[in-house]
């Protein structure tokens, strides 16, 4: 693959970053409040992550059995307006490229993990010039690789998030709150008000100038 | 939210704080007195001449933790600021909506009524436990002229009226206050506000109060992204952090004036925590600010029940909560800023 756009710095469409991505397929609101919002709350589940990556980025480069390991490796696609980090990218012997992500906690229902990781080997692909078939996804709790197949179909969701969050941003507004049961398990759960704001929404703000009896 | 994490008070003069790996290691006469873990703090607040090492100072300005210097005497010097401020497009709100006069209007009424109806709050509790049917009769009055203030706020067309309002109800508020001291009441007698100096008791605790709290707000503010210097209610005046004291307006009754009486009433502060000038200024001296300060932690952690977010929350973060709602209304989230209640 080769590249043909120059960059600008006055370019209107600055790159997306591959984490916006996924967490846009979490909750379009998470994604704004993360992204548009600038806001950021550690919690648990955060700091378990931070560690766990902190771990996958300890060092630059390393061989392992005639694998070479990148750690934290800088990743772009022009042709998509991407850029991210990769935690692992392995050089097998004959210098194809695997892309692991680790995860802090189990495997989750929603694919945005196999979304990220697709994203990457895109951004591989284009910066290598190789084809990348397969990835894996290291779960820190279960400490097992699942293998993620990049098919046509999440090739295009890749595509299709990355115009829906370059919307999103373009826009610059929250969405309003999804208040389900993706909330319970969010990190930005006091940040969002979730709830509150849609009861807000629903019924208004409470009218401050009335007064109760004494 | 962010964590409601212990604030670490440094008075003792001379003393170095600085960072050995996690732990915040604290430094008097070449010995360590104390060393914290860094996450068990959430800020540093330094009085004087307290030293802090480059590398603590990185450090807290990259976990977000605030840093304040005050004077020895508790005034507010200089805060921590860290590179990351937050959402640019906040900012352009919040100036956004001091360009629109309707707007500015809208928020500063709610604002005030958010004031009027905490103050009327702490009023009516003080007069149910008042300590004589005079000082009951003088606080109830004085909450029935907040309750017709409250109502007659939806009407004022202009900014400045809404500031008199304010200004009178305050007015009331204060010549009502030394019905609300039902203790020690001899040595402390409230005259009528006092500030640069304070000129009695009630008036350097006060101060004293008003200062931690308006530094609260303040970080409560640059914790969202907002600009403390750009109020809507108070009128700006280069230097002056006039959001944070718009913020601290809905929360001086309950957070700060409560904690005093409360303190005063049941004796925990005591004439001896105060020193007494030649001229008439009256300051709380180093023991006085070590009790306040500690019960003050103590009030910090204790919960009130939010009356949006129908949840205990810690004291603590009232203000962190209205600064994130206020951040909310600018940008468009919620359609009016919701004051916070006292209940």
């Amino acid at each position: 693959m080769t590249t043909t756009k120059t960059p600008s710095p006055s370019s209107p469409d600055d790159p997306v970053p591959i984490s916006a991505l996924q967490h846009y397929l979490y909750c379009p609101r998470q994604c704004a409040l993360i992204h548009v919002e600038q806001t950021f709350e550690e919690n648990l589940y955060t700091l378990r992550g931070r560690r766990v990556h902190e771990q996958a980025h300890e060092s630059g480069g390393e061989v392992v059995a005639g694998v070479r390991l990148e750690r934290a490796l800088p990743l772009y696609s022009e042709s998509l307006g991407l850029i991210g980090k990769a935690d692992v990218v392995e050089f097998l012997p004959d210098g194809a490229p695997y892309p692991v992500e680790y995860k802090a906690g189990a495997r989750k229902k929603r694919n945005a993990d196999d979304v990220q990781l697709c994203a990457q080997a895109m951004c591989l692909e284009e910066m290598l010039g190789v084809s990348i078939p397969e990835g894996s996804l290291f779960y820190d709790r279960s400490k097992r690789r699942r293998v993620v197949a990049f098919t046509e179909a999440l090739r295009e969701t890749v595509q299709s998030a990355v115009q829906r969050v370059r919307e999103l941003f373009e826009e610059a507004t929250l969405p309003a709150p999804p208040a389900d049961e993706r909330c319970k398990a969010c990190s930005l759960l006091d940040a969002c008000m979730p709830y509150e704001v849609q009861h807000l929404h629903q019924r208004g703000v409470p009218d401050p100038f009335t007064v109760e009896d004494a | 939210m962010t964590e409601l994490l212990n604030t670490l008070y440094v008075q003792t003069q001379g003393s170095y704080l600085r960072l050995e790996h996690d732990t915040l290691k604290l430094d008097i006469e070449g010995k360590t007195a104390a060393q914290i873990p860094l996450h068990h703090l959430g800020g540093l607040v330094v009085f004087g001449n307290v030293l802090l090492s480059p590398f603590l100072l990185h450090r807290c300005a990259e976990d977000g933790r605030s840093v304040v210097w005050l004077s020895q005497n508790g005034r507010f010097k200089a805060r921590l600021s860290a590179p990351t401020s937050g959402n640019v497009l906040l900012r352009r709100a919040q100036h956004a909506t001091l360009d629109c006069p309707e707007r500015t209007l809208q928020l500063a009424r709610r604002m005030v009524a958010g004031k009027l109806q905490n103050a009327r709050t702490v009023l009516l509790r003080a007069a149910r436990e008042a300590s004589s049917p005079e000082s009951e009769g003088t606080l109830r009055g004085a909450a029935a002229l907040h309750a017709q203030a409250i109502l007659g706020l939806p009407r004022l067309r202009y900014l400045d009226e809404v500031r008199g309002a304010e200004g009178d109800a305050a007015g009331a508020y204060f010549a009502a206050f030394n019905a609300m001291i039902r203790t020690q009441k001899a040595d402390f007698t409230f005259t009528g506000r006092s500030r640069r100096p304070p000129r009695d008791r009630v008036n350097a605790l006060l101060s004293f109060l008003y200062g931690m709290l308006r530094n609260e707000c303040a970080s409560a503010l640059e914790g969202v992204g907002l600009d403390p210097q750009v109020g809507f209610l108070h009128a700006l005046r280069p230097g002056r952090p006039t959001l944070a004291l718009d913020l601290m307006e809905e929360l001086r009754a309950p957070l700060a004036d409560r904690f005093a009486l409360t303190l005063i009433n049941l004796g925990q502060i005591k004439p001896q925590d105060f020193t007494s000038r030649p001229g008439g200024a009256v300051e709380l001296n180093e023991t006085g600010r070590k009790t306040v300060i500690t019960a003050y932690q103590k009030r910090k952690q204790e919960t009130l029940t939010h009356p949006l977010l129908k949840k205990p929350v810690p004291v603590g973060l009232i203000p962190h909560v209205q600064a994130r709602l206020l951040a909310r209304h600018l940008r468009g989230d919620l359609l009016e800023y919701p004051p916070f209640f006292y209940r």
